[in-house]
């Protein structure tokens, strides 16, 4: 540790005490001999508002040490006010090395996004999670929704799925689509699209959730099975814009939709802000 | 033949007043059973201590030779939704009101792990039709249906993945008369042609009449009167019963 960062912060190293840090990894180790399964954690206050992604920090502090290369996406942009905020903040409590590039980072923090390019082993994706609970919308008890996840009761679930494919035609299009971990617990993906969620199925990378407000963590080992929830007769398809990327020209990454004009005209462009740039070079 | 469901000594209170005060109870199957008496005779608790939902202070109760008060909370819960029915007297209470006709339906076949689509709105949509419900309804919410409606749909929530036992706590409650004909006369047909076994609570002495083969007389926490329906109705014996049915002949 650098004895430096301690002196000119007058933090320890990665902002958070020894001591919650050992906490949170027992959470973390926990998370991942239990794949998908919610641990409670005690949460610390953090120098940022929730909503800004105090569990996911928390999480990073935990396991970053001086030799890691951390990199902050926000939406799959590395230049939002949220990423650079998060990123400056461990760049002056924890002196480590950033990076936006996706292929060089040992840690990423993400929010609503899984980067394009194949994680690796040795590669750990750190999720902000607002709401950590798959059931909530439809068992707000959070004592019965622990009892259903116990029981491996998630035919709720099944029925909120069958309920959008009668009202709209298909499922898949959507945001924070529940996945299956391991076969045993369901499992909020954190809102990221769904055309993510196949990126969560035997990852190389090692995923971990983290929800401040809520203080739960979750994880998943890598090479874990990751089904998003569907029927045998509509399986999950995920969405993806038509439209190429007006910067980089790729048809197969998920792209935002911009406003180009002032006159209505839009373009699509990717989300991913590092997948662009490497396209384009 | 042995009984379906048979229940020995129960004993329940809350507080002072026994609830339950050593009911023995038994239901063969395809036997629609019916228990009559005034409000607070411990009518809704027999049913809720049959079906494994409040633990008695004393007594047993077995399931086709299983303990159900010794049934872990899955085994429960999977006997509820495979094996048994319950009919709640509201329908906002066995009712997913913020769930489509269909998926309310279709629910009990997710849980047994159905995971095809069209096979649950297959069969949904003959259900309703099997409760007289026009299932090209199937994808509106309860709150469309009227009253009679609502517990038909109740009914074909709780028979889709036809059960052996059903538990209804005053199903016609607060319906109107020429409705709650309407539901007796469904789910007499229904228990016949399932063979179903039927615990039914009720105020009804004509509904007892109507529907039940054995009818169970309780007051204040015990069955004061138990027979064939006919014979408990023409014939009462117990002087309880006897006020029971004069006071509907007067009415
Ligand atoms: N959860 C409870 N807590 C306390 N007392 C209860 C509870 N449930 C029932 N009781 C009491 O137990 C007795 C039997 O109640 P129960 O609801 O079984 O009667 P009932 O025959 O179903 O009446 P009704 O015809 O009005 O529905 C009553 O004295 C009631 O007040
Ligand atoms: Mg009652």
């Amino acid at each position: 540790m650098s004895a430096a960062v301690q002196e000119a912060g007058g933090y320890n190293f990665a902002y958070l005490d020894e001591a919650t840090k050992r906490m949170i990894r027992r959470a973390i180790l926990k998370g991942l001999a239990i794949p998908g399964h919610q641990i409670p954690f005690g949460a610390r206050e953090m120098p940022l508002p929730y909503g800004w992604g105090t569990g996911g920090i928390q999480l990073t502090a935990s396991i970053l040490g001086p030799r890691d290369r951390l990199k902050v996406i926000d939406q799959g942009a590395d230049d939002t006010t949220n990423a650079v905020s998060i990123r400056r903040f461990f760049q002056r409590v924890a002196g480590v090395e950033v990076t936006t590039r996706t292929a060089e980072a040992t840690v990423i923090q993400t929010r609503h996004r899984i980067p394009e390019r194949h994680l690796t082993e040795g590669q750990v994706l750190v999720f902000q999670v607002p709401m950590p609970e798959p059931l909530f919308r439809l068992e707000p008890r959070l004592t019965e929704a622990r009892r259903l996840h116990a029981l491996g009761d998630y035919s709720l679930a099944q029925l909120r799925l069958y309920e959008d494919i009668a009202r709209q035609g298909e499922t898949g299009s959507s945001y924070n689509h529940p996945v299956m971990v391991n076969g045993r617990y369901l499992m909020s993906p954190s809102p990221i699209p769904g055309y993510d969620n196949p990126k969560l199925h035997r990852s190389a990378a090692i995923l971990l959730f983290g929800a401040g407000r809520e203080k739960k963590i979750y994880a998943v080992p890598p090479w874990t099975e990751v089904r998003s929830l569907d029927f045998d007769d509509h399986p999950f398809r995920p969405m993806l814009a038509a439209a190429p990327c007006a910067f980089c020209g790729s048809r197969d990454s998920y792209k935002d939709e911009i406003v180009s004009d002032d006159r209505g005209g839009r373009v699509f462009v990717c989300s991913d802000t590092d997948h662009c740039r490497e396209n384009q070079s | 033949m042995s009984a379906l469901l048979q229940a020995e000594g129960l004993r329940l209170r809350f507080g002072a007043a026994p609830a339950l005060d050593g009911v023995s109870v038994a239901i063969w199957p395809g036997e629609v059973v019916a228990v009559v008496g005034e409000s607070g005779s411990g009518k809704s608790t027999l049913l809720r201590v049959l079906s494994g939902q409040i633990a008695p202070d004393a007594g047993t109760v077995h399931y086709a030779g299983q303990d159900v008060l010794a049934l872990s909370e899955a085994g429960r819960r999977r006997l509820m939704r495979t094996e048994w029915g319950y009919v709640h007297q509201n329908a906002r209470d066995g009712l997913r009101l913020g769930v489509s006709a269909g998926g309310n339906v279709g629910e009990r076949l997710m849980a047994a792990g159905e995971r095809r689509y069209g096979s649950i709105r297959e069969v949904a949509a003959r259900w309703m039709e099997r409760v007289e419900l026009d299932p090209a309804r199937m994808d509106e919410p309860p709150r469309n249906f009227s009253g009679g409606m609502q517990q038909r749909l109740q009914i074909a929530r709780c028979l889709v993945t036809e059960p052996r036992l059903v538990f209804m706590d005053e199903p016609t409650g607060g319906l109107d008369v020429s409705v709650q004909a309407r539901l007796l006369d469904l789910i007499r047909k229904l228990a016949k042609e399932m063979g179903l076994a039927v615990f039914l609570v009720t105020h009804d002495i004509a509904a007892a009449r109507l529907l039940a083969h054995r009818i169970l007389v309780m007051r204040r926490g015990q069955v004061v009167e138990e027979g064939l329906a006919d014979r408990v109705l023409d014939d009462p014996r117990h002087p309880y019963t006897q006020l029971l049915v004069s006071s509907v002949l007067a009415a």
